[in-house]
């Protein structure tokens, strides 16, 4: 188990030095020149010298990228060029808006999905089944921007119930969450309605249900225990992902978050504070993938076992 | 899966849809013809002015039945004529997701090894990265067009189909046919060309079609976010951005581009899930 964690360590790191490497490429394929980005376009040639000697972009690419990979160690992604701020230090302060977010639109999710799951899985090929497969593919197929625009409408403007976005209270959360959640708990029914139709029909479901369990119980005792390890890997995924792909929605609720910062990261072409996004959540991707394979190997013991072998 | 001959090739093909592909068929042709037939479709020229509105949107009525946006354009005409461009939009960045992505795929499983290795690597870097943030910083730099936008599609979205084209390739390489044919000295290239690629490409035409309907998605998010082909094309996603401007006194105008996408996009989920219902299981 040791030399597995160590392992996965050790990988999870590979990939991010080699994502690390990927924005680095993309940040000097950027025609941009990032000396008149700081001074500004009537800067005259000297003081755009100075500061690309102050920037360290007269230096080699390689020395230049060993450096941001030095520095990002240290925590420190560099300035942004427009906010002139502390990219590290922005993108901390707007994290926990967003992961408020993404987490209680993950939870919304799961909530819906799991029951949705089991009831298709219940009544497999009956009418239920189908009618939830038909609602769970038109979840999957609406635009999350156009969702929240909806509800922004109907909840926000006529009903009056919500505020019509930023982030004040509880209220301000309930919209973008619903809005976030809806997509991922059609997607999470179909992945655990899958999972769990394979599982009962496994032998060991079909020996308890000979035993005389019933079927909910040997749903709920036996199948599930199996069906949702696929479903806490992808969840564990997509929670890292949102912490990131909230962009749209957070543009919809002018929600504070991760997402709006990374919108105007790249509108006004601030290298710095696009690296330090894209870079934040590839690592939480990696993390959340390690997370996930560790209680993986934990909860499953076969995956254990065989490593060791 | 049993390896296509000529002679099944040859069999004539008995089409018999389920109603899921039937519907998902219906939808995604009834949106072709919108496309292709635009002029005649729609009332309106959808770049021109053709009420008087004075910056107000009006609601629909019976000469517009959609009603129009703050410039007066036809909200109807514009939907008809925004079927082009997020059908055109959607089904190339797909071929490009394709073209990409089964290219790396098939390598990766054909020729495993170091190769494979190197490839499925390069693969989880780009699963880590934001696919949306990526592709709005690659739009933002290269200039919003047709093309920047097929291609930025196409470079953020293969990592799925290369995973699920190498898996299947690899296990068709250990194949007896396969096999056999390389043992009569047939070279890579004709092995992957006449006997990995024809058994992968069930799997690939599901993927494709399940694509276009993420493809459709990010292309109008992109528009959402005026990262989209630019004005004046009618497009859905834009639609909706403009619209948010007036949403207090003119909800229609972000209604009905929204209730487009989700029939494009749906339309494409039904018949993509149809298919795959077709097989065993999805591997």
């Amino acid at each position: 188990m040791f030399a597995y964690v160590i392992r996965r360590i050790v990988f999870g790191f590979a990939v991010l030095l080699g994502t690390s490497l990927i924005t680095f490429v993309i940040a000097f394929v950027i025609p941009a020149d990032p000396a008149v980005a700081v001074a500004g376009a009537k800067a005259d040639p000297a003081t755009l010298a100075s500061i690309r000697t102050e920037l360290g972009l007269d230096q080699p690419l390689y020395v230049q990228y060993g450096r941001y990979v030095d520095r990002a160690l240290h925590g420190d992604l560099g300035r942004s060029y427009i906010r002139r701020e502390d990219v590290a230090r922005l993108i901390l302060s707007r994290a926990p808006a967003t992961a408020i977010l993404a987490a209680t639109a993950m939870l919304l999710s799961l909530a819906l999905g799991i029951p949705m799951g089991m009831l298709a899985t219940a009544y497999r090929n009956r009418a239920p089944d189908n009618i939830l497969l038909l609602i769970s593919l038109g979840l999957v197929s609406i635009p999350v921007f156009w969702l929240g625009t909806i509800l922004l409408i109907v909840g926000g403007l006529y009903l009056r119930w919500f505020p019509l976005g930023g982030f004040d209270s509880w209220r301000s959360l309930i919209l973008p969450a619903i809005t976030l959640a809806l997509g991922s708990a059609g997607y999470y029914s179909r992945i655990l309605q899958t999972n769990l139709a394979d599982a009962m029909d496994q032998e060991y479901v079909r020996t308890a249900r000979g035993k005389g369990l019933s079927m909910s119980a040997a749903m709920l005792r036996h199948a599930m225990a199996n069906a949702m390890l696929p479903l806490i890997t992808l969840a564990g995924l997509d929670f890292a992902g949102l912490l990131s792909g909230v962009v749209l929605t957070e543009t919809v609720f002018n929600w504070p978050g991760l997402g709006r910062l990374a919108f105007e990261a790249v509108f006004n072409l601030d290298i710095p504070l696009v690296m330090g996004t894209v870079l934040f959540s590839a690592a939480l991707v990696v993390i959340a993938n390690l997370i996930v394979d560790l209680l993986y190997a934990w909860l499953d013991p076969r995956i254990r076992l065989s490593q060791r072998a | 899966m049993v390896p296509a001959t000529r002679r099944q090739f040859r069999q004539p093909m008995k089409l018999r849809l389920n109603p899921m592909e039937a519907i998902g068929a219906a939808m995604v042709l009834s949106l072709l013809i919108v496309a292709i037939f635009a002029p005649w479709l729609a009332p309106y020229d959808p770049t021109r002015a053709v009420a008087n509105t004075f910056g107000d949107p009006a609601p629909p009525s019976r000469i517009f039945l959609l009603g129009t946006d703050q410039l007066g354009r036809d909200v109807l005409s514009r939907i008809i004529y925004g079927a082009r461009v997020s059908l055109t939009v959607g089904v190339a960045a797909m071929a490009v997701t394709m073209v990409i992505g089964v290219s790396i795929g098939l390598v990766s499983g054909f020729f495993g090894g170091a190769i494979d290795f190197a490839l499925m690597r390069f693969t989880d870097i780009m699963l880590t990265l934001p696919a949306l943030l990526l592709a709005m910083a690659f739009v933002a730099v290269l200039q919003p067009s047709i093309w920047s936008i097929l291609l930025v599609i196409g470079l953020v979205s293969w990592t799925q189909i290369a995973r699920v084209v190498r898996a299947e390739a690899l296990t068709m390489t250990q194949r007896d046919f396969v096999i056999a044919a390389r043992a009569l000295g047939a070279p890579s290239s004709r092995l992957i060309a006449r006997h990995v690629m024809p058994n992968v490409m069930p799997i690939i035409v599901v993927m494709a079609v399940l694509g276009i309907s993420g493809t459709l998605l990010l292309d109008a998010g992109l528009s959402f976010l005026s990262l989209g082909v630019p004005p004046p094309t009618p497009s859905w996603g834009r639609m909706i951005e403009e619209a948010t401007t007036y949403f207090r006194t003119a909800p229609w105008l972000a209604i009905f581009p929204g209730l487009a996408i989700f029939y494009a996009v749906l339309g494409f989920n039904l018949l993509g899930y149809g298919f795959l219902r077709r097989r065993p299981s999805p591997s």
